[in-house]
This record gives C-alpha cells, structure tokens and sequence, in this order.
C-alpha cells in the first residue's frame, strides 16, 4: 500500500500528511499520562516497602508463596480457553457461512447481546441454577436423587469464564471467516480432498488470526477474573485477581497489590506474545 | 449446535427474567407471579439515578473517546512506519493488559494526584470519566484504522479537484468513508462503559458509583431483588436497540447494493 | 457540548450542597423495611441534610478506604479496636460534644472504654456479641454448646466462616485456649494452621451473604454476630444461636469522623440524631443489635429488650472479652497469616502437568513451523537457481 511506504508519495500529499500527524497528539499526551505513566506508579509502589516507602525486594519475593496460585489461575484460564475454542469454533463457522446476510446479523447480534448485560447479575444467576437449593438441585431431588455439588469447585469455575467469555471468542472467529472466500473450500473439496482434509488445510490456517485473537481476548480476562472465582469458586478456588483485590480493598498493602499486578502484567505480556507468533500477519482482528 | 450454545448463553438471563417476577427474594423458589419488585424499583429513586450515573458516564466517555480516537486515527494513519507501530502498541496495552491491572493502576495514579495536589476528595466523576476514556480509546482507534485502511486515498485529492476547502474534504469525504468504523468503535466504547465493573471497582469514589459497582456491594449483602427487574428492563430495551440498529442496516444494506447496481450500471453506460 | 455535559454532572458529584458521606456495615441501619423507620430519610427531613450512604463489610475494608483515600467521608461506624488503632494513627477527628447534646443518654458503662478513654472521639452505636447460628433442621442439638462445631467434619461443606481475620482468629484463640488479644506469634500460627484444618469443611468466607445462605438453608452452621441472628430468625424459625463455653468476643461499635470529613457540623449532627433515644430504640429495635442507652430501651418492644440473646445475663457476658488493637507488627503478622489462610489450596499436580503439556505443545508446533517455512524458503532458492 502506498502509505505504508513512505517513499512513492508526492511533496503535497506529505505535506498534508505532516499536518494531519498533530491530530493524533491529544491521544498521545492523554495515553503518556493515563497509561505509561500509571504503570510507572505500578512498578514504582512494586519495588517500595509499605510503611518505610525504601527500595526493596521483599514484595517480589512474597511472590514466590503466591506461585501455586498463579499456576492455578493460567491452568483454568487455558481450559476456559479450549473450551471456549471447541465450542466457538463451528458456532462462528456455521454463522459465518449463512446464505441470509439478515440471519447472520441476527445471530452475531444475539450472540454479542449477553455481553452487553451486567456479567455480574449473569453470574448470579448462575449460582442461583447450580446452588446446592439451586434450581437445578431442586429439580433433581424433586425426582429423588440426592444433589449434586455443582457450584464452589472449579468446574463451576470454569463454567463460569466459559459462559462470560464465549462471545469474545466467537466474535473474531466469525469476523475472520467471513472474509475467507468460500470458492477456495469448493475449489479444495473439487480437488479431491476429504471434509477433515479440507478443514485442516484451508480452513484452519485460513482461520488461525481469529483464533489467536479469541484466544487472547478469552484468556487475558480469565486469567485475571476475581468476580467468578468470588462467586463460583470453593473457599480454595483463590485466584490471582481475588488476591489482588483483597490486597487493594481488604488488607491495605498496596505495595504487593502493584508487585502480583506487575508480575501478572508481564506474564499476560508474553502469553499473548507466545500466541501472536502463530499468527504471522500484523492485522488487528477486533470485532 | 449454534442453537444450543444460544440457549446456553441466555439461560440465566431467563433466570434472572423470571426472577424479577418472582414474589419470593430466592431465585430457586416459584412463590408466586407479581410486577412488586418492578413497582419498588421504581420507587427507589437511589438505584435509578445510579442507572443514570452510569449511563452519563458511558455516554460521556464514549463521545470524548470516540472524537479523540477518531482524530488518533487518522493522525497515526498518517505517520510513518516505525512510529506508527509504537504508538499502536501503546494502543494496545490497556487491550491486552487485564482490566484489574488497568484498574490498579489507574487507582494508584489518582491516588499519587490526590497527594501531590492535596485534594482530599479526588475519587470522584472525573476520574471515573478519565478512566473509562482511557480504556474506551483503543476500542475507537481500532475500529477506525481498519477503515481507513480500506479508504481509497485518491477520494480525498479527487474532492479537492473537484473545488472543496479541506475542511470540506475532510468532512464530507474522509468522515463520511470511516464513518462505519466510527460509528462501531463509538457503540463498542459505549456498551464497554455502560457494563464496565472491574475498573470503577477501583476508581470510583463513594460520591459517585456506577451501577455493576452498586450491583456487587449488593451482592454482598441479602438480595434484593429490584435489581433483577431493572435487569430485565435494561436486556429488553438492549434487544429493542439492537432490533433497530438491525433494521437501519438492513435498509442501509439496500440502499448500497442499489447505489452499487446504478453505479456499476453508468460505468458499463459511459464504456470503463 | 462539554458545558451540556458537565451540567448534566449529578450534584452529588460536587459535594456542594450541604450532605454528608456515611459509611457503616452493611445491614446497619434501619432502612424502612418491614414497616421499620427509615433513619436516613428521618434524618434528612428533620435536618434537611442529605445523606450518601456506603456500606463495608468488615473493619478492614472500612480502614483500607480510609487508608487509600481520594475521597470524603464524614461519617464512620468501627469497632472498638479499629478506633484504637485510627486514633493511634491520627486517622479521627476530636468530636464537638455541644453538637451532640444527646451523648448524655448514653449508659456510663459504655462511656471512658478501654479504646477511647476520654471519650473525645466516638460515640457508642451499639454493642453486641459473636456466637454461633445453627439450622436445628439438620444440625444435632449435642454437637452444639462449643466451637468445635465448627470444625464438626459430619456438616462438610454446610460451614461458614468469617471472612475477615480478626473474628476468625479470635474463633480459633477462643477454641484453643489462647486470649482473644493474644501477639504471641506461635499461638498465632496455631490458630493459622487451626483454621488451615478447617478450611475443608468451609463452604465459603462470608460476611453478609450468610443471610441469604443461613435462610434458604444452603448452609447450616455459621458464626456470626446475635443482632443479625435476631434478623434471620424472623424469615426462618429453625435458626437457633448459642454462646459457645470457651468464650466470644463482646464487642462495641461507635460513630465517629474521620479526618477526610469535608461537613463536620453535618456529621455530628447525624451523630447526634441517631444518639437520640426514640430513633436509637427504633433502630436497634430493627437491627436486633443492642442499645447503649436505657433511654432508649423505653422505646422497643419489651420482647426484644428482654431477650436473653441480645442482652444476655452477668453470667454469659463474664465469658465475654473485647478486642483490643494490637501492635503494628502483630497486625501485619495476623494479615499475612489470614492470606496464608484464604490462599492455601494445597499443592494441586494438574495445574503444573496441563500448563507443561500446553508449552511443550507450543514449542513443538513454533518450532515445526520455522522448519517448514525454511524448508520453503531454501526450496524456492533453489528454484531460482536452476531455472
């Protein structure tokens, strides 16, 4: 594309370009103080004491009791996000190749609606269904078999950041499939390849940016949840979110509030590097 | 397969739904058909004006984010290469940074403000507006840039040979190209705002709170449940939106592919 | 357009009308339910100030919010020991006493307390007392009378706790013998490794979702404070409370005014209204809380004020002890204990062999990839070569 280039383009034009730059400068100076510089603080509160305010060490350290903690909280986050993967992939598919163009707005729309809704009350009603005198429960006794313990393990857990997060990974499935032409399946299938070849030829490669964005926008809020894990966990389904909460809003220690934040920033940092070298082109697949 | 995932996703919308019906306070117990929960949501004017609290926020942010974004757009459109994927990766750090680790930040950064300008009350309508700006930008951005991207430049030179100003170039023509992409980046920012919880959680103060932050102090005590009936109204008056929304496209669809067929049509008249 | 909208900002935004920011534990006021009086509407109409009214759940949050800051609040309701320890840190305000004239209706035996012992800074609000709430549904009456139904394995998983470290080590210092003030660090890390014990049979640490959970009988055993359990045994009648034999914790919650308060004058004068016998007897009436003022008993229903439960006998109070606040370093070693407690979960092996297996996978395929791609590049070399 000629803009990208910078090279082929006339005096004129580059000078009108010069001038249309300054435009971006308001977000500049906004994102300099609203996002570098608050991560600055973040680091900075990270490495002081407490009460002293001293460089140190200590809350880094702390870190290594919080371990099994983070393992756990990657370990569910991945699972949200197979799961979210192998139930989202043929729903954006089956979505992305509706003849209607209407029934495919209808049903994007119906799927990015719950999205829209408070996650908060949606979860609760997801209590309210799996509760030990929850809906489900009662249905079972009332037929009379004893009730299960659906609710505070980490399955429900999982349920939990599957049912939040489908429609993000749903979403940029279907925005990348869309726009893979169909004629390259039909010329695949007319070359002799089976459904199962056809798939993982064309349409898994084809499709791999939308996957690698579903995947991150699936796994950086779930990796990161402490509503859901609040709500839907056991007493000892503590994730890394919930401790950082309780450190900001419970107990008062900001210093390894901002040192757990820092260490879960860089870790989602290169998870989502690790995930874009899977997908080799630079564009930007967002709803 | 599709059907299921969507009952699957609005199970507990229906819960919640017939909830709001329900007499009784407990989700799981039936005890009785009654509009008293919406008749008492209505009366408690403290839970209404949080709903207006945290749709002036919404609205707010996503205006001054959509007219910031837009303008961040089309001036990184323009810059070169090396810069241009600096700025966007800055763009995306607040994307792919957790929102509790946004939120913390932002808390700490007012917190700092508070004590350097020694202002006691700082948490309030504006941090909480500065914040949810803060996240609203990149969805803009994002949303603008493919469109951009797919503009065809000569337009704009084309505009102006035909005798338009700049300013009216720039209106008429590049506006007018991106405006989808503005017009989505600025409904994302919206329903981003309207239903953000984690970041307020940590931003706001007591004088102004936004309604997923009062629906989670709730959940901390006994349910009442209003809040099911002012969930109900918000989804059915979400899915009237959005009816609406469908429909204008739907129209706007049509009148493209007519536009397309005439144009199409001249160009094979005047032999291109 | 930013004048439309900075009109449309909600006054509250501005704090410039006269209001004041309260601050108390959730289901602490009576909020007009159940044809009860309405303090802060009360309030409102008879002093025309307005009232924003926030909730915590424990000592704890309320002091982290005062800790961060960035905000105004005028109005606190803590507990005994926090108020000792904000006053240790100069977090109070000395209160004007002419602007509460009603502070004579409080009893003398609430007055000079070991926290605030000249009575400069707080007002009591109530005083009460921790026991435990059973389901006599599903819980045998001989399991209960101490403590250690608590940690009774038969009701796994039907078990509450308080989720907030003070009155869930006191549960364990009162179990284990030791004092409820106790700085010792070995006695502190058995009552850690005694709720560690414990931590099985939870259900959850919860403070007031145990109304919810202790109704619809989705738990059965709760330790909790005997005014909340006055309020839950009216919406189900099997709730039953006792004292356990080792001892409670006794506790009082005073008013006070932090030092973020922006409308002093407002503050004292909501002190003041709620200090007023009527509205103190009608509220605690509702909260099941008891008063600390006799005034104020002439107001309530004689059934509540002789309720062996809220206003229990010399004998039962004498197992009683109060919270002090305790040093800097013994509070920072009871929090570090209390995470230690909410975070053990054990070592789990799945989480390590499923994230192992996920990396080994992602280096296995990234590394496949850059071989193919080689091979693809060095073939199309050769391609060029030949032709």
């Amino acid at each position: 594309m000629l803009m990208s280039e910078g090279r082929n383009i006339p005096r004129a034009r580059r000078q009108r370009m010069t001038k249309s730059k300054i435009l971006a400068a308001p977000y500049l100076v906004w994102m300099v103080i609203f996002t570098v510089i608050p991560l600055a603080i973040v680091i900075y509160y990270a490495f002081t004491d407490s009460i002293t305010g001293a460089i140190t060490f200590q809350n880094i350290s702390a870190i290594s009791t919080y371990i099994w903690i983070f393992l756990k909280s990657i370990w569910l986050a991945l699972v949200s996000c197979a799961i979210c993967l192998i139930i989202g992939y043929p729903v954006a598919y089956f979505i992305s190749t509706r003849q209607n163009l209407s029934t495919q707005r209808i049903l994007y729309m119906l799927i990015m609606l719950p999205m829209c809704m408070s996650f908060l009350l949606r979860t609760l009603a997801w209590v309210a269904l799996l509760d030990d005198t929850g809906i489900i429960n009662r249905a079972i006794m009332s037929l009379g078999l004893s009730a299960l313990p659906l609710v505070r393990n980490d399955g429900a857990v999982v349920l939990g950041m599957v049912y939040n997060y489908l429609p993000y990974m749903i979403l940029p499935l279907y925005t990348v499939m869309v726009k893979i032409d169909p004629r390259l399946i039909e010329a695949a299938a007319d070359l002799g390849a089976s459904h199962g070849q056809v798939f993982r030829r064309v349409l898994l490669p084809l499709s791999v940016p939308g996957i690698v964005s579903g995947a991150t926008m699936v796994f950086v809020p779930a990796v990161s949840t402490f509503y859901i894990s609040q709500k839907l966990g056991s007493s000892g389904t503590t994730l890394i979110g919930d401790v950082i909460e309780s450190q900001f809003k419970t107990a008062y220690n900001p210093n390894l509030g901002a040192a757990l934040s820092l260490v879960l920033m860089i870790m989602v940092f290169i998870c989502v590097a690790i995930m874009n070298r899977f997908s080799d082109g630079d564009s930007e697949v967002i709803m | 397969m599709t059907i299921i995932v969507l009952i699957f996703l609005y199970i507990p919308m229906i819960v919640l739904a017939v909830g709001s019906f329900n007499k009784g306070t407990d989700m799981a117990t039936w005890e009785g058909f009654t509009f008293h929960q919406y008749s008492e949501l209505f009366r408690d004017s403290a839970l209404l004006r949080l709903l207006g609290n945290s749709v002036i926020i919404s609205v707010a942010a996503s205006l001054i984010a959509t007219i910031l974004g837009t303008m961040a757009a089309i001036g990184i459109f323009n810059m070169r290469s090396r810069m241009r994927s600096a700025v966007m990766m800055v763009t995306n750090i607040p994307m792919t940074n957790p929102d509790i680790v946004t939120g913390v930040s932002l808390a700490l950064l007012f917190a700092f403000a508070g004590i350097m300008l020694r202002i006691n009350n700082i948490l309030g309508f504006f941090t909480l507006l500065i914040a949810h700006i803060t996240f609203d930008l990149p969805y803009v951005i994002l949303s603008v840039m493919p469109k951009l991207h797919q503009m065809d430049i000569d337009l704009r030179d084309a505009a102006l040979d035909l005798g338009c100003t700049p300013i009216q170039a720039f209106f008429k023509v590049l506006i007018h190209e991106i405006m989808p992409g503005i017009i989505s980046g600025a409904l994302m920012a919206f329903t981003m705002s309207l239903d953000d919880f984690v970041i307020s959680y940590f931003v706001s103060g007591s004088g102004f709170i936004t309604l997923p932050v009062e629906i989670y102090n709730y959940t901390k005590k006994p349910l009442q449940p209003k809040i099911y009936a002012l969930f109900t109204l918000l989804f059915v008056v979400i899915i009237l939106v959005m009816v609406i929304m469908n429909l204008l496209q739907a129209s706007d669809d049509k009148k493209r592919s007519q536009a397309k067929h005439a144009f199409v049509g001249g160009k094979g008249r005047v032999g291109i | 357009m930013l004048a439309v909208v900075f009109s449309l900002v909600p006054s509250t935004a501005l704090a410039a009308d006269n209001s004041i920011t309260v601050y108390n534990w959730g289901q602490y006021i009576s909020d007009g339910s159940d044809g009860y009086i309405d303090v802060n509407k009360a309030f409102e109409k008879e002093t025309g100030i307005k009232v924003n009214y926030v909730t915590y759940d424990s000592n704890e949050v309320l002091y982290s919010k005062l800790k961060t800051g960035g905000e105004s609040i005028d109005v606190i309701i803590p507990s005994d020991y926090m108020i000792a320890r904000m006053i240790s840190e100069d977090m109070l305000l000395p209160l004007n006493f002419e602007n509460i004239p009603n502070y004579e209706y409080i009893d003398d035996a609430y007055r000079n307390t070991s926290y605030d012992p000249d009575n400069i800074y707080s007002v009591p609000y109530t005083w009460g007392t921790v026991g435990v709430i059973y389901n006599s549904k599903y819980v045998d009456e001989a399991d209960t009378g101490s403590w250690d139904l608590l940690w009774n394995s038969n009701y796994s998983g039907k078990i509450l706790m308080f989720d907030n470290p003070r009155d869930a080590f006191a549960v364990a210092e009162s179990l284990l013998g030791y004092g409820l003030n106790t700085e010792d660090e070995d006695e502190l890390r058995a009552c850690t490794y005694k709720l560690v014990e414990q931590k099985p049979l939870v259900q959850s640490y919860v403070m007031d979702q145990i109304y919810d959970a202790m109704i619809r009988e989705e738990a059965w055993i709760a330790p909790y404070y005997a005014g909340d359990y006055m309020m839950m045994v009216e919406d189900n009648e099997d709730l039953e409370f006792y004292f356990p034999s080792e001892g409670y914790n006794l506790f009082i919650d005073a008013m006070c005014i932090p030092d973020c308060c922006t409308n002093k004058d407002g503050a004292e004068a909501y002190i003041n209204f709620l200090c007023s016998p009527e509205i103190s007897g009608e509220n605690l009436e509702y909260l099941g809380y008891s008063v600390p003022s006799e005034a104020a008993k002439e107001y309530m229903d004689p059934e509540i004020t002789g309720s062996k439960i809220a206003y229990p006998d010399e004998e039962t109070l004498s197992r009683g002890g109060a919270f002090i606040n305790l040093s800097n370093e013994a509070n920072q070693l009871m929090d570090s204990l209390w995470l230690e407690v909410k975070t053990e979960g054990g070592i789990e092996l799945t989480p390590i062999i499923g994230i192992s297996v996920c990396v080994l996978a992602a280096i296995v395929l990234l590394t496949r990839r850059s071989i193919i791609t080689k091979r693809r590049k060095a073939n199309r070399c050769k391609k060029w070569k030949t032709s």
